[in-house]
């Protein structure tokens, strides 16, 4: 009997995510290095909470966004080296459905997980309790455009011997207006004022790149399989 | 890379592709399972263009590289359930049958990162058996088999092939098969 979309974007999800939990290392990875580079902040530059406090949206932002792309390159990249890429692409589904599956699993490893520990790393940076709802939100909203961008590049730089390099290079530049609105958002609500912009441009950013990146991320593939 | 090259394939034939190195021998198998587009020629499944049939060709082949795509981390009842999975609705006692019938049952619980590298081919075949496809697209499918497995595996072409199957098949040596089998020389 035939598979169909759901079911096979499903089983290609539950694949991931096995796979993800038998490797802990590279689940963890991301996560101990965002840890990491929002403790050196206050470390490195001695400052007054309060200081700090206005520093902390851009800092939880950028290291965010770093450490999403640090999982990117494997997306498709282990799939390619061992075949299995061209069996996903021969398996009677289309390959967008595969790939929509891939990099939903993905964020589901790196980007929820990054949200989740956010509340640890803000406290940490002195951002208020009350600001937590926007924060996770424009993380959230961040992290899942950031997957979709990451998986246009993976898909262009899959087929390249080091191509984490210019992974980084082709995504960093359009991950800058997450930047800009992600951190805007967070350091609305941080002074308490309506933050509410800046989570709409999020969500609009959010909702075209679902939209178009899984068939662009596609024809970057075919050109690699091709 | 390739030019002139015409073939056609009938059920229960098989195909036996040969040649030196870099004639061209996977790029064909790439070109017929749909992987490549040929600049030129179409490849056809039941007359229809390959391109305006894709899902039902797709459902249809079994194609087996010379990477296994296998994931070292699985074990290989769990590699079968997620490949076969995506082409039909499977029950892991008919993918604990295809391993069982490619002799690696007794591995089907273990990580494939310790199967050894025939164990690895094997896990294949039994993927390829478990789709059930009408097309078997095998890229030099005897290497690392030892004699028992190169047996069993022309035994499982043979049957595959007599049962109405079609197979296309890139391998250096002489196959021996009680089936048909047609050959197709590449040259440079």
């Amino acid at each position: 009997m035939k598979v169909g979309a759901w079911q096979a974007m499903t089983l290609v999800v539950r694949r991931e995510l096995c796979l993800s939990f038998r490797r802990p290392e590279q689940l963890l990875q991301p996560l101990v290095f965002f840890l990491i580079v929002t403790t050196l902040f206050p470390l490195g530059l001695s400052l007054q909470l309060s200081a700090l406090r206005d520093m902390a949206p851009g800092v939880l932002w950028v290291a965010a966004l770093l450490s999403s792309l640090l999982s990117l390159d494997s997306l498709f990249k282990s799939d390619a080296d061992d075949g299995t890429l061209e069996q996903l692409a021969l398996s009677g589904q289309g390959l967008t459905v595969i790939v929509i599956a891939k990099t939903l699993a993905h964020w589901l490893v790196s980007g929820a997980a990054l949200v989740l520990v956010s509340p640890l790393v803000a406290t940490a940076l002195g951002i208020p309790p009350e600001a937590f709802a926007t924060m996770l939100l424009s993380l959230g909203l961040g992290t899942l455009t950031l997957s979709w961008l990451g998986a246009i590049g993976a898909g262009l730089t899959v087929g390249l011997r080091r191509g984490n390099v210019l992974l980084s290079l082709i995504v960093l530049p359009l991950a800058m207006p997450l930047l800009i609105f992600g951190a805007g958002a967070t350091d609305h609500a941080v002074s308490g004022t309506s933050a509410a912009g800046a989570l709409y441009f999020l969500a609009a950013l959010c909702v075209f790149t679902c939209t178009l990146a899984p068939f662009a991320a596609t024809a970057a593939l075919r050109i690699t399989l091709d | 890379m390739l030019k002139g090259v015409s073939l056609d394939l009938k059920p229960r034939e098989l195909m036996h592709i040969r040649g030196p190195n870099g004639t061209g021998k996977t790029t064909l198998l790439r070109v017929i399972c749909g992987l490549l587009r040929p600049e030129q020629g179409r490849v056809a499944w039941f007359g229809e263009s390959i391109a305006s049939v894709r899902a039902e060709y797709q459902s249809a082949l079994a194609y087996a590289s010379h990477e296994p795509a296998l994931k070292a981390d699985l074990t290989p009842l769990e590699n079968l359930r997620f490949m076969v999975g995506l082409k039909r609705r499977v029950t892991l006692p008919e993918l604990r049958q295809s391993l069982e019938r490619t002799g690696v049952a007794a591995c089907a619980d273990l990580p494939v990162r310790v199967l050894s590298a025939g164990q690895r081919r094997r896990v294949v075949m039994a993927r390829v058996l478990a789709v059930r496809a009408t097309l078997w697209l095998l890229d030099e499918p005897f290497t690392n088999l030892d004699s028992a497995g190169s047996d069993l595996l022309s035994a499982l072409l043979a049957e595959h092939v007599n049962d109405g199957g079609l197979a296309l098949v890139v391998a250096h040596h002489d196959l021996q098969l009680a089936a048909a089998v047609r050959r197709l020389e590449l040259s440079e």
